[in-house]
């Protein structure tokens, strides 16, 4: 993708952002603003101008923790923490293979909710892990794993629960709207 | 009082204590939550970044689920969600389709492959609101058991119950808590930290940054005996981390935090097993040692403030 003319996808949160003002009250309300490569406000400009590859190859929208301090002071109303989830959603396809740990978390949450109905949250951590493909991960979260064992607060991992439901249709009903629409 | 009642995932498993405690108090108010029957998923933070349509039906399908079990009642019953997150995403679906019927009519498109239909009459409660709009003070001040005199209680908020949606509280400086950590006979930690955010998800996909926002909110707990909360995953950010949180700078030390109702319930005389404080992570020694001799008359003639 070039940086120039933006695809349609690219638009409609761009058209999100129209009306924008570059008065910085974003950046200067993100908890998160520190870790970012770019400030909100940076991003918005970077859509505004045309830039859609700068806007989809930064960090800023994967960092975004939805606390909509943004959205509540925005001067102009405008949705910015929609904003952000929309760019997550186009980064799996207009950048494929970037943050690949975050999509991985989120593909596994919603397969969870496919099979079982509900999350089951040592299963998805497991499978987080594996997708995620960074061996020293787990680690990182085997005391806090240990402690809700001993809690009885989680489930080993693919030991059958009591009976769930899947939402395979819903599912599948889904994705055949988003792929006609 | 009568709420059809959405525990949500987490509820049922790291979060186990915010659920029975959440019934417990609820029971102990003399209220009668009935849970929505084969309720699933909201979709938490995961939908929104993979699918859009998605992430509306998932909440929808729990609100269609409640209505169905509505249309055998005269009165409409409100739908009280104790985890924020959910609360957000089943309030957001509900409070769009008001305005946006082409929503609505996608979202019942999906909805009929399971033979459900959303109406969209139900409104959506954080447990939160409940408690300070739908309960009476003098009800909590008149059975408190157990006066937390002398105890300093910081009231965490967090994000999604305040924002985007101010309902019952501001959504800058929220105070809703304040009232009944005083009728419990606590004082309240002054602090600006109340409302800020907890990472959410970072603490899984950006460690470094959501240690970061954790790190800040404890150092601001700083002096107070223990932090209350109201949302699963605040709860398992301030709570799960916390030895890692104080090995990265100075200022941070070991903090109680329980969830508002185990606080509420242990205050209106409620057992620990009820409220189960055996399940949480983090309660300190220092902490016990404090709670151990509440009477049930206000020590040394402190009487509770306000």
């Amino acid at each position: 993708m070039k940086n120039t003319h933006a695809r349609q996808p690219l638009k409609s949160v761009r058209n999100m952002v129209q009306a924008c003002i570059q008065c910085g009250t974003c950046t200067g309300s993100c908890p998160n603003a520190f870790a970012m490569d770019h400030t909100p406000r940076q991003l918005w400009q970077m859509l505004l101008n045309d830039r859609p590859r700068d806007a989809i190859t930064s960090k800023t929208f994967i960092l975004c923790s939805s606390c909509y301090y943004c959205t509540l002071r925005c001067p102009r109303g405008l949705p910015l923490t929609d904003a952000m989830a929309a760019l997550t959603r186009l980064a799996k396809t207009e950048n494929p293979g970037g943050f690949k740990k975050s999509q991985a978390f989120f593909h596994q949450f919603l397969e969870s909710v496919r099979r079982h109905g509900r999350v089951n949250e040592s299963e998805l951590m497991t499978l987080f892990f594996m997708e995620a493909k960074d061996p020293v991960l787990p680690f990182a979260y085997a005391n806090l794993g240990i402690k809700f064992l001993r809690k009885n607060k989680i489930r080993l991992p693919f030991v059958k629960q009591k009976p769930s439901r899947g939402l395979d249709k819903i599912f599948e009903k889904v994705r055949e709207l988003e792929t006609h629409s | 009082m009568k709420y059809f009642y959405y525990p949500g995932c987490s509820l049922e498993g790291t979060a186990r204590e915010y659920n029975l405690s959440t019934l417990s108090l609820m029971n102990a108010l003399g209220a009668e939550l009935i849970e929505i029957e084969d309720w699933t998923c909201c979709g938490a933070s995961a939908a929104h970044s993979l699918s859009e349509l998605l992430a509306w039906v998932l909440p929808a399908r729990v609100l269609a689920l409640a209505e169905k079990m509505n249309r055998e009642r005269k009165k409409p019953l409100d739908i009280l969600v104790p985890c924020s997150a959910c609360y957000l995403n089943l309030k957001k679906v509900s409070e769009t389709c008001r305005t946006d019927t082409g929503l609505l009519e996608k979202i019942n498109t999906v909805l009929a492959v399971e033979g459900l239909f959303l109406e969209n009459r139900l409104i959506v409660r954080h447990l939160l609101d409940v408690l300070t709009r739908d309960i009476d003070i003098s009800d909590i001040k008149q059975n408190v058991q157990k006066f937390f005199t002398g105890f300093s209680v910081a009231p965490y908020y967090g994000c999604q119950c305040l924002r985007p949606y101010a309902v019952f509280d501001d959504p800058e400086r929220p105070e809703s808590m304040e009232p009944l950590i005083r009728a419990a006979g606590a004082a309240v930690h002054p602090w600006k930290m109340g409302g800020r955010c907890c990472g959410a998800a970072h603490m899984t996909t950006h460690p470094e940054t959501g240690r970061a926002l954790v790190a800040a909110i404890l150092a601001g707990a700083r002096g107070s005996d223990m932090i209350v909360t109201v949302c699963p995953m605040c709860q398992m950010n301030l709570e799960g981390f916390q030895k890692k949180i104080a090995k990265t700078g100075p200022g941070i030390s070991e903090t109680t935090i329980l969830y508002l109702p185990q606080f509420l319930g242990m205050a209106l005389g409620l057992p620990e097993s009820a409220v189960r404080t055996d399940l949480n992570l983090c309660i300190t020694p220092g902490f016990r040692k404090k709670y151990q001799p509440l009477t049930a008359k206000p020590l040394s003639g402190a009487q509770p403030s306000a």
